[in-house]
Order: C-alpha cells, then sequence, then structure tokens
C-alpha cells in the first residue's frame, strides 16, 4: 500500500496534520498503535467514570471578537466553526508561594493589577514585560536559544515575582529543568497569562470526536492498533514503514507524532545514529479525586492553582518518587457551564521520577500510588479547605501511566529539552510534529500538525 | 466566464478559508489581507482552494497578483478561461 503521507500517532498533532492533508485531497494515513485516540491528550473509564488524561484547560481562549490569535487562526485552517470545540471560559485562576497570592483570569488586566497590588515596585517592569512578550513572534523557525531567567531579571529584580511567574509557565510546557527558552516562555505566558484559559464542555473527548469526525468527512485514513515497528532507511530517506501486524506500507512523506528520539529509533539504521539527542526527563503523577460536592461549595473558586510551599521553587525530577512542595491543582467543575460533570473533581499534578516508578513490580507500584496519593493531598491541603471527608472515589496515574498513552521514554508529558522547530530530520521526507517540534498543550500540538503538514507536504510541493 | 463570475468565485474561497470575514464591506482596490484581518496561512489557503476547487496552479512568483480582489479576478479571469477550455476538451 503505498501514500502520499502516513502520520504516526492519532494525537492532536497527528489528527489536526491529517485533516489539512486530507482535505487537500492527498492520499493520507494516520497509524495508531492503541484503540484509543488522543495520545497524550486521551481519556479512559475507570469505576464507571470517565477522565481524562492529560487534560486541565485548553490554553489560548480569546472571545470571538479576535482573529489573529492561535486558536481562531488553527480554527481556521481546520475548517471547524469558532464553537466547534465547545470552549467554555475560566473563572479565574492563582498562583500561590509562601504569603504571596496572584490571581490571574483571561482578562491580562487582572493579574497587571495583582503585581502592582503585591509588588508595587515591580509594576512598571511587569508592564514591560507584558508589552514585550505581546509584540515578541514567537512563532518564528530559527531562534537561539535564551534563558527565560535571564530575560526575566532584565524586566524584574524581585526573585519571588520572577519564581511566581515560572511556576504556571514550568507547569504547563517545560521540558527544561530549572530554566526553559524564553521562546517557550514567551509561547506559554501569551497562551495562559495574556490569552486565557477553558475547558471544552464535555472534556477532551469534544475535541478528539471533532478532530475524527473532520479527518474521516476529509476522506483520511486511520489504522488503529496499528503500530509502527521499523522504518526503513534508504538513501538519506525513509523508503518503507513495517506495522506491527507485519505489514510494510510506503510513503512519499512520514510525519511523527511520536518524538523525536522515539522516531529515531524507530529508523532501521538508528544503531549507527544511538546518540540522536537527550529524550525529555521531567514527568508528572496526578491525583485525582471524585467528591460527593463541588470545589465552590468547599470554598474553591479557582479554576487552576499553581502552588509552591517550599522555600525556593524547583522544576526538576526529584531524586524520590514525588515532589509534593509544588504542584497543580486543577478544579475542571470551575470553568463556566460545566453541568456534563456528574460530580465534584479535584486534580492535583505533581513532579515525579520515571526510574522510580518503573522500577516497581505490580504489588509495589499499586502501594505507592496508595500512599503518593496521600502525600500530595496532604500538602496541596495547605493551600485548598478541606476537601478529603468528600472523596468518593479516587484515581493515580503516573509516569508509567504517560508513557503507555504516549510511548514518550520516560512518559516525559513535554517531550524532550531541546526541541526541533523545523520539524525536520536527517531523512529528506521524515518530519517532527507534536511535542518535540516545540509547541506544547492542546492549541499547541494541533498548531504543530497543522505548520508541519503545510511547511514539509502542502506547500513543499 | 465573467469577471462578476470570477469574482463571487473569491469572495466564496474567501468565505471558506476565513468564515468570518466581513465580505460585504470588501473593497477592490485595497489589499484583501489589510481590510480583512488575514494572515499568511489564509492567504496560501487561498491559492491551494483554488488548486483543489478550480484546479489552478498558482505559482509564488504570482503570489503578488491576488493581492487584491480587482488584482484577483483579472488574474484569475485568463486561467479560468483555460481550465474551460481544458474541461471542454477533456
Amino acid at each position: 500500500m503505498h501514500y502520499e503521507t502516513v502520520i504516526i500517532g492519532a494525537g492532536m498533532s497527528g489528527l489536526a496534520a491529517g485533516i489539512r492533508l486530507a482535505y487537500f485531497g492527498k492520499r493520507v494515513c494516520i497509524v495508531e498503535r492503541h484503540s484509543a485516540f488522543g495520545g497524550l491528550n486521551s481519556f479512559y473509564r475507570l469505576g464507571g467514570r470517565e477522565f481524562d488524561v492529560g487534560l486541565h484547560a485548553v490554553t489560548n481562549f480569546v472571545g470571538p471578537e479576535v482573529r489573529s490569535a492561535p486558536l481562531p487562526r488553527l480554527l481556521r485552517q481546520l475548517r471547524l466553526s469558532r464553537d466547534a470545540f465547545q470552549l467554555r471560559p475560566q473563572r479565574f485562576s492563582e498562583i500561590r508561594f509562601p504569603g504571596c497570592r496572584l490571581r490571574f483570569s483571561n482578562d491580562i488586566g487582572l493579574l497587571i493589577g495583582e503585581v502592582a497590588d503585591r509588588f508595587p515596585d515591580q509594576a512598571d517592569g511587569f508592564r514591560r514585560l507584558v508589552a514585550e512578550i505581546r509584540e515578541y513572534d514567537d512563532l518564528q523557525p530559527d531562534v537561539t536559544y535564551r534563558s527565560a531567567r535571564e530575560v526575566l531579571g532584565t524586566y524584574l529584580s524581585d526573585p519571588l515575582l520572577i519564581e511566581m511567574l515560572l511556576c504556571p509557565l514550568m507547569y504547563y510546557g517545560s521540558a527544561q529543568e530549572g530554566d526553559m527558552d524564553y521562546t517557550a516562555l514567551a509561547t506559554l505566558f501569551k497562551a495562559i497569562l495574556c490569552e486565557g484559559l477553558a475547558r471544552p464542555r464535555g472534556g477532551v473527548r469534544t475535541l478528539i470526536r471533532v478532530l475524527v469526525k473532520k479527518y474521516r468527512e476529509c476522506g483520511g485514513e486511520l489504522r488503529m492498533k496499528c503500530g509502527v515497528q521499523r522504518l526503513e532507511v534508504d538513501g538519506g530517506g525513509v523508503s518503507a514503514l513495517v506495522l506491527s501486524d507485519g505489514e510494510t506500507i510506503t510513503a512519499d512523506a512520514v510525519l511523527s507524532s511520536a518524538g523525536f528520539t522515539e522516531t529515531m529509533r524507530l529508523c532501521s539504521d538508528a544503531e549507527a545514529v544511538l546518540a540522536t539527542g537527550e529524550a525529555g526527563r521531567l514527568s508528572f503523577v496526578e491525583s485525582i479525586s471524585c467528591l460527593d460536592t463541588t470545589p465552590a461549595d468547599l470554598g474553591l473558586g479557582a479554576a487552576v492553582l499553581f502552588y509552591n510551599d517550599a522555600e525556593r521553587f524547583t522544576y526538576a525530577r526529584p531524586d524520590g518518587p514525588v515532589d509534593v512542595s509544588s504542584g497543580v491543582i486543577c478544579c475542571p467543575n470551575n470553568f463556566d457551564d460545566h453541568e456534563d460533570l456528574p460530580e465534584g473533581l479535584i486534580r492535583v499534578t505533581s513532579l515525579a521520577n520515571p526510574d522510580y516508578w518503573d522500577g516497581l513490580d505490580e504489588a509495589a507500584y499499586r502501594a505507592a500510588k496508595q500512599e503518593c496519593y496521600g502525600r500530595v493531598l496532604d500538602r496541596a491541603a495547605r493551600f485548598v479547605p478541606e476537601f478529603r471527608d468528600h472523596v468518593v472515589f479516587k484515581d493515580i496515574f503516573t509516569p508509567r501511566t504517560i508513557r503507555h498513552y504516549t510511548g514518550h521514554v520516560n512518559g516525559a508529558v513535554y517531550g524532550a529539552p531541546a526541541k526541533v522547530r523545523s520539524g525536520r530530520t536527517r531523512l529528506k521526507n521524515l518530519f517532527i510534529c507534536g511535542t518535540d517540534q516545540g509547541f506544547v498543550g492542546i492549541i499547541g500540538a494541533m498548531l504543530s500538525g497543522i505548520a508541519m503538514a503545510n511547511l514539509h507536504v502542502l506547500q513543499g510541493e | 466566464m465573467t469577471p462578476q463570475k470570477v469574482k463571487d468565485i473569491v469572495m466564496n474561497i474567501i468565505s471558506i478559508v476565513s468564515p468570518d470575514a466581513e465580505l460585504s464591506k470588501v473593497k477592490g482596490d485595497v489589499p484583501l489581507r489589510d481590510q480583512l484581518d488575514m494572515d499568511s496561512m489564509d492567504f496560501l489557503d487561498i491559492v491551494m482552494e483554488l488548486r483543489k476547487r478550480y484546479k489552478i496552479e498558482v505559482p509564488k512568483e504570482d503570489y503578488p497578483r491576488l493581492a487584491t480582489l480587482d488584482s484577483c479576478v483579472s488574474y484569475l479571469l485568463s486561467h479560468f478561461r483555460v481550465a474551460g477550455a481544458d474541461a471542454a476538451v477533456g
């Protein structure tokens, strides 16, 4: 079987790329090794309940009056209507550090006011920073690495404010420990703080259903439970794809959302090029609690609460199983129009050590999850009203779960620290899209698929 | 193919590429990108839709000729004649 393009992975980026290519009449096939769509942004059923895997919130939310922003642009590119994703905005979110709280909403004015109030001597610098980031072209393909901490330091002098700003941006998109690339920071700053957060009514499945339906309508082919075993390399390109069911297919171009290192490892000449870059090291544990009440009824109004309880905020792989000193608390009920949620829900994300979780046998793994859940909630409870008496069901997922869904080495949620922004590889017809191309988050993933399909297939003709 | 027909086709394509564009106010001699707040991705999609729907290939060096509605119509008029002739033959 021959295709013009084969896409590896039916996650957000693969589906978006597939829609673009199929819409313009390309013979395209998406191969997905799971039975479920979505990759990191998938969903699952447990205990009669439905849970989203990766989704806390969709970033980049803008009102219908805004046209030149990533979200409306991607909807236009996918020929989807403005309300296709049924996005419902957050009420507000907050960043909490010892002795200090900053709230933000989908109007940057709130955060500017809060900074002026808590950090009066930083107010001017923060306004200049916001203006600079708004003007910054973060989508340019070739950028050199600049330390976000250093750039922030040229606008702000209070280390507490710098850490408080880095906390949500790192948690929602940094593959790097301790610092991040300024361009990545600008993208996340705009996406989370200037634009804003929303939740699709019905959760992530709403987005997946829309994308899969559109892809099929455009004539795209999908092969589920069909992984790629090997990419045959010949003459500086991929000559064929050997699938997990033994079938061999060919393609003019291959677009892989499997991750850069992960894709390179599929190449038949992988032994020759084992030094293909460093895989990501950062992964998370997610502690999910279902409640017999809503967070708002308990007095918890924030949609997302980023907290740090230590003297210094550390965004790095912990030595122990989990780092409970900082984290993200997400309340899906605290977005508008959440009646699709049958119960209250509180999700807590914490940094975790993938090696620890990978090394456990089944019984120890189950016990470690329970222990971890208890420790995470003990610490998170310092920042939110006591909710543990209201928990009617809980689930915990770990780096192991994330690796299962994404195939990423180490269950690295945001992929490798070094991004391949051009999408090019050493093979002339093999391209990278998704997390390791450098656009993160659900919106970033879709934009990545679109941009790479446009650049390497549609315009490459 | 009349200029009016070509104009309708172009307007239709713009409404597909950019559904919330206010087409009623489009002036013929002002660049579309300035009036309609279109970015380079939207603009490329006009070219792609022309290929998808009408099998018209617009080479990169001709993109400036699609800048305004009027220049689009005059540029595409000859292409539609050729495309029409092809259709009649084929």
